[in-house]
């Protein structure tokens, strides 16, 4: 770390690999093995603050552009009830966001340059929020399926080795719950209503079941950065053990709303004690990712505009503040 | 002036009359958690108001970390402002996952 307290880039990236065996390194490992949480002023390698800074402000970011899909149905919620409900659902990944965004300030980043990481594409955000919300339904299918998907990788980071970021997730974990069951509530409402309905919710659960699986990452095979990321505990359980974790708890209760999850290959392992599924379509995460999802331009579009069109509020803000202290000198 | 302007006034560190500016402080008990207000010192910088703090509040090993933070540095919300900043929050009880009726036979949620 720089005096400023800024990260610094590749350099110290190599640095830090070279000075694997350094007595530093080998302590901080030590703590790590230890179960002992990573506070800010403590030493760590280069490598564990950008590998942080990564995830911290990318889970940042997700919060924030994940407040579009369901904005786009506060509007039209069908009453006053789950307008409400979305309204502080829909503030609550808000502030998830600005949680974050904090506890990853306290690694040397700014929050100017992050959102200027979000905004150039440097930086990314869950590839699930690039998919449209086209029925009310979606609002169900979202709140159950991408919420769960949420939670089941969330609940582990509650013990993340970096305290900052254990104890965001401890308060976003704890506010989860509720997004979660009023997406199922709708899912109830719809699956059990008419039967235009029932084929909302059914196509809902075919657009948002396979993209809610990729939220877990590529499998554990092809994830880059899992390895490290495992032995530093930033990471607490692997992404195909996570995803399976999902699959067994959530199939149960699509049965329970009768509807059908899109895969033919998806049947109980009496054997393994888990559910066996079907090939991702991991062509279509990394095109999705790399940019070329239904939604990424709009959402980055949507993003720009909100911080441009905030700008002259930015800038009047601190005009103030400056005149009121030339006043006051 | 008001008392919250009386409060905002002032550098960090400055001496008005002979008393030392007070400081608030914060003890990390261990890492993992967040630092917790415990109290307040005296001191004439924050460097003075940090050994002071070590001495008064972590005499039993209390903590592994301090912070130390001006008092007048500190904004604070006024009592009488309780109702009026608080209470909106009271009748949103769809916050909470309590307001949500999930079958019973539904696991994990």
């Amino acid at each position: 770390m720089t005096k400023s307290g800024k990260p610094k880039s590749t350099t110290a990236m190599t640095e830090s690999i070279t000075g694997k065996d350094s007595p530093e390194a080998k302590a901080f490992q030590k703590k790590i093995d230890a179960d002992i949480t990573i506070e800010p002023k403590d030493w760590m390698p280069e490598a564990y603050r950008h590998t942080l800074i990564r995830q911290m402000s990318q889970h940042a970011h997700s919060e924030i552009v994940g407040m579009l899909p369901e904005g786009n149905w506060i509007g039209r919620a069908p009453s006053l009830r789950r307008k409400m409900i979305l309204l502080a659902k829909v503030q609550d990944e808000a502030g998830h966001g600005l949680y974050l965004y904090s506890a990853t300030e306290t690694l040397g980043i700014s929050r100017d340059q992050m959102i200027e990481q979000l905004h150039s594409g440097s930086a990314k955000y869950s590839s699930i929020f690039n998919y449209p919300t086209l029925t009310w339904a979606d609002m169900g299918a979202i709140g159950w399926l991408v919420d769960g998907a949420a939670i089941m990788n969330q609940v582990p980071l509650c013990r993340t080795s970096f305290g900052p970021y254990a104890r965001a997730m401890v308060r976003i974990c704890k506010e989860e719950s509720f997004h979660q069951r009023q997406g199922y509530e709708i899912m109830i409402a719809m699956a059990h209503g008419s039967p235009a309905q029932k084929v909302m919710a059914q196509s809902a659960i075919d657009r948002w079941w396979w993209p809610s699986l990729m939220m877990f990452g590529p499998p554990d095979a092809d994830s880059p950065h899992s390895a490290q990321s495992l032995k530093w505990k930033i990471k607490r359980t692997s992404n195909d053990t996570l995803r399976q974790k999902f699959i067994d708890v959530t199939v149960p209760q699509a049965e329970f709303l009768g509807l059908e999850v899109p895969d033919p290959d998806l049947k109980w392992n009496k054997k393994r004690d888990h559910y066996d599924f079907g090939e991702i379509d991991w062509d279509e995460f990394y095109q999705v990712i790399s940019g070329n999802g239904p939604c990424n331009k709009e959402r980055l579009d949507a993003r720009i505009k909100a911080w441009e069109d905030g700008k002259w509020v930015r800038d009047a803000a601190l005009a103030y503040e400056q005149k009121k202290q030339a006043a006051a000198a | 002036m008001t008392s919250k302007e009386r409060q905002m006034k002032g550098k960090k560190g400055q001496i008005t009359g002979k008393e030392w500016p007070l400081y608030e402080v914060f003890i990390r008990s261990k890492n993992g958690l967040a630092h917790k207000h415990v109290g307040s010192v005296h001191a004439t910088d924050s460097t003075t108001a940090l050994e002071a703090a070590r001495d008064v509040y972590t005499r039993r090993q209390e903590g592994i970390s301090l912070w130390v933070v001006p008092s007048r540095e500190i904004t604070a919300s006024d009592p009488e402002d309780e109702g009026m900043l608080f209470e909106p929050a009271k009748d949103k009880i769809y916050r909470h996952p309590t307001f949500y009726k999930i079958p019973k036979d539904v696991e994990y949620m």
